[in-house]
């Protein structure tokens, strides 16, 4: 029997499953977030999922998603794995610093601090919660904006730990930090985490985030990660989405800029059931500058939508976002993205494109720029394509004799390598490369062999 | 070589060419000349294989094979090369990769060895100081902020590289300078062969300044309605289309 839940049920179930876990949730829960529980509680109470008439939402309804029923584990200590010996990353010669999350929760097998640079710190939510309650009162839950986004209160509600990193004043991560989010699990699992990352003035820092499942059951995972980039800060994220076609990901992303600042998110989306990427970006200080790229495939009935709000608060910042998507068969995908210019940002210059290539006719694309501009000096631009393989460059390849499927290739590739080409960490470009070359050619591109851990 | 009979075609239903005959032997170059919209652009694209063009009567063969029957890669690999009119920009794809794509594709179809990087390299580095293009460009995308000269030197610089047996150039002297003009008549005259034909599309006498055709048609109204050697070509020059105009409708 299938019946159609009413949004008010499904938010009911969930505040049901909160209260009837209240107690398991805190116990294992880090304090910072154990002392907002009851705020979100209410927010989400007020906001539920976001509503199909949410124009930030418009082509991505999630509240479907929530319907089903997932396990949610709010004892994390019962886990008894030795990720160790089920996954390694196998980009050879890939030198970071790594840890990994399991199904949200700090691996406590991590030990990452031995190596780092003096007082770069690298732990759990709930160790920080411990151990820097002073950097955690500054920063914590200050840069996600929970009251206008339903689902950061929902993760605020059951989030127990995630990842926390702070990289001191002066100083410069020597290697890439790698933090690879592994979800496990035997049945369907409902996954929140939390994750905070602190770059105080003048530091710098290289962070790749992988997330993967290791078996194909359905995960809905609903993340939130706050920046916060003091003056002159220098970070590049890099994240790799490959999950298996079952999972649902939903990611926050708020990231707090201080003048000087500069910051370059590279989304790269493999694989997943469903994504959307929420990435929020505030440029609070004179000359700081966002760099913003994005990178999908799909196929089969993936969807993938990215959504971007960039905040120019401060005069003579800049921003740039370029977002791309392949989408084959009946995938859909869609950009939505914002630059918002205040009133006080003059001599702001920001641009904003997206381009897609649609393969089949069965595959759609939204996509829906937005230029909110209060601020009568400055540059601003978007556009946006969306379309088959260009027929002329196609013809010219083949008059060559260049056979048609290896010029379709060689077209696709050129536009995906246009992202791929902005990761500055070599041996992960190379694997996105090859990733991208196998899933261009029809081969499975999964960076790890998860069905294999998994019967 | 190519063996073109009472050809008809139409373009979006529209009548182009309108019975087209023409042979071409190994060791001939051949100009065809004719008025904007006589049909000089749709032949080339009709022999390159562009899917727009609707053969609707004729047949067009080529060393005995049935060429329209050829897909525009499989044509590419028995040797035809259409040398663009509008040579077309592909963001990033390298020249270098486009090359060695192009080249060990057509190798690898004629049963030859792919070639190694290093004799690669220099094959590319020897065919583009052949027609003065300069190596760097060579690193950059296909045809990407090349200007009109480059852009047709580096037709010629393709049809060195693949050694066609049969080159069909569309236009390829228009909206050139005088040394770019040079540089393509040069390459064209050096590659000439016994073995190899060459067909020349073009508008203007000019580029026969430099080229030196075994025979000039005239083509017009979808017709050719005029071959000879070339001092017909001499003679368009001096008197204009408008006297052939005179002289076809009499």
């Amino acid at each position: 029997m299938s019946v159609v839940a009413t949004k008010q049920e499904v938010v009911d179930k969930y505040l049901r499953l909160y209260k009837n876990n209240i107690d398991e949730i805190n116990t294992y829960g880090a304090d910072f977030l154990n002392n907002k529980r009851q705020e979100a509680f209410d927010e989400f109470k007020e906001k539920g999922f976001p509503h199909k008439k949410n124009e930030r939402y418009k082509y991505t309804f999630l509240q479907p998603f929530f319907e089903y029923d997932y396990k949610s584990n709010f004892s994390p200590n019962t886990y008894q794995v030795n990720l160790d010996e089920i996954f390694k990353c196998d980009i050879p010669e890939l030198d970071t610093y790594t840890v990994l999350t399991l199904n949200g929760n700090y691996y406590t097998r991590n030990n990452p601090a031995e190596s780092l640079p003096k007082n770069v710190v690298v732990t759990s939510m709930q160790e920080a919660s411990q151990k820097y309650p002073e950097l955690l009162k500054k920063h914590f839950d200050k840069y996600a904006q929970k009251h206008e986004e339903g689902l950061v209160a929902f993760n605020t509600m059951f989030s127990q730990d995630g990842i926390f990193v702070h990289v001191p004043k002066n100083v410069v991560l020597d290697k890439p930090l790698q933090i690879i989010n592994v979800a496990l699990s035997e049945r369907d699992l409902l996954i929140n985490h939390r994750n905070l990352i602190v770059m105080d003035e003048n530091s710098q820092a290289n962070i790749v985030v992988c997330d993967h499942t290791l078996c194909f059951r359905r995960y809905l995972t609903n993340s939130v990660t706050e920046f916060y980039l003091g003056d002159n800060a220098n970070l590049e994220y890099n994240k790799i989405q490959n999950e298996n076609n079952e999972s649902i990901q939903i990611g926050h992303t708020y990231v707090h800029q201080e003048q000087n600042s500069y910051s370059r998110f590279n989304t790269i989306t493999l694989h997943g059931g469903l994504v959307r990427n929420n990435l929020n970006i505030r440029l609070l200080g004179e000359n700081a500058e966002s760099q913003a790229q994005g990178l999908f495939l799909t196929d089969r009935k993936q969807h993938v939508d990215n959504y971007t709000n960039i905040e120019h608060v401060k005069p003579h910042c800049q921003s740039t976002q370029l977002y791309k998507g392949i989408l084959d068969d009946q995938a859909t995908g869609a950009f939505n993205g914002k630059i918002h210019v205040y009133p006080d940002a003059q001599k702001t210059v920001a641009y904003q494109t997206n381009n897609n290539i649609q393969l089949t006719d069965d595959a759609k694309m939204h996509s829906k720029p937005t230029l909110e501009i209060y601020a009568d000096d400055v540059k601003c631009s978007h556009g946006a394509t969306s379309g088959q393989l260009d027929e002329k460059a196609m013809f010219y390849l083949r008059s060559r004799g260049i056979k048609y499927e290896e010029a379709r290739f060689l077209l696709l590739y050129a536009f995906a390598d246009e992202i791929i080409s902005k990761i500055s960490v070599e041996p992960l470009q190379m694997r996105i490369h090859e990733l991208v070359d196998r899933r261009l050619r029809g081969e499975l591109s999964r960076c790890h062999n998860c069905q294999i851990t998994c019967d | 070589m190519l063996k073109i009979k009472e050809l008809y075609v139409t373009i979006n239903d529209q009548e182009i060419l309108k019975g087209i005959n023409l042979e071409v032997n190994p060791g001939e170059l051949h100009a065809i000349m004719g008025p904007n919209g006589s049909g000089k652009s749709t032949l080339a694209s009709v022999l390159a294989g562009r899917e727009e063009v609707n053969v609707t009567s004729g047949s067009i063969e080529y060393n005995g094979e049935d060429l329209l029957e050829m897909d525009p890669e499989e044509r590419a690999h028995k040797g035809v090369f259409l040398g663009f009119q509008y040579p077309v920009e592909i963001p990033g794809v390298s020249m270098v990769n486009f090359m060695k794509t192009a080249v060990n594709e057509q190798r690898k179809q004629r049963g030859m060895e792919e070639l190694s990087a290093s004799d690669f390299l220099k094959l590319m580095r020897e065919k583009s100081e052949f027609v003065g293009l300069k190596n760097n460009l060579t690193n950059r995308a296909v045809n990407e902020g090349f200007s009109g000269g480059e852009k047709k030197r580096n037709e010629i610089f393709q049809m060195a590289m693949l050694d066609p047996a049969l080159s069909i150039l569309d236009e390829t002297d228009s909206g050139l300078d005088i040394d770019a003009l040079k540089a393509v008549a040069n390459g064209v005259n050096k590659l000439k062969r016994k073995d190899n034909a060459t067909v020349v599309i073009t508008h203007y006498q000019r580029l026969l300044d430099y080229i030196i055709p075994d025979f000039v048609h005239v083509l017009y109204k979808g017709k050719i309605v005029k071959s000879s050697d070339k001092s017909l070509a001499l003679e368009l020059e001096e008197k204009g289309y408008d006297w052939l105009e005179k002289e076809v409708e009499v």
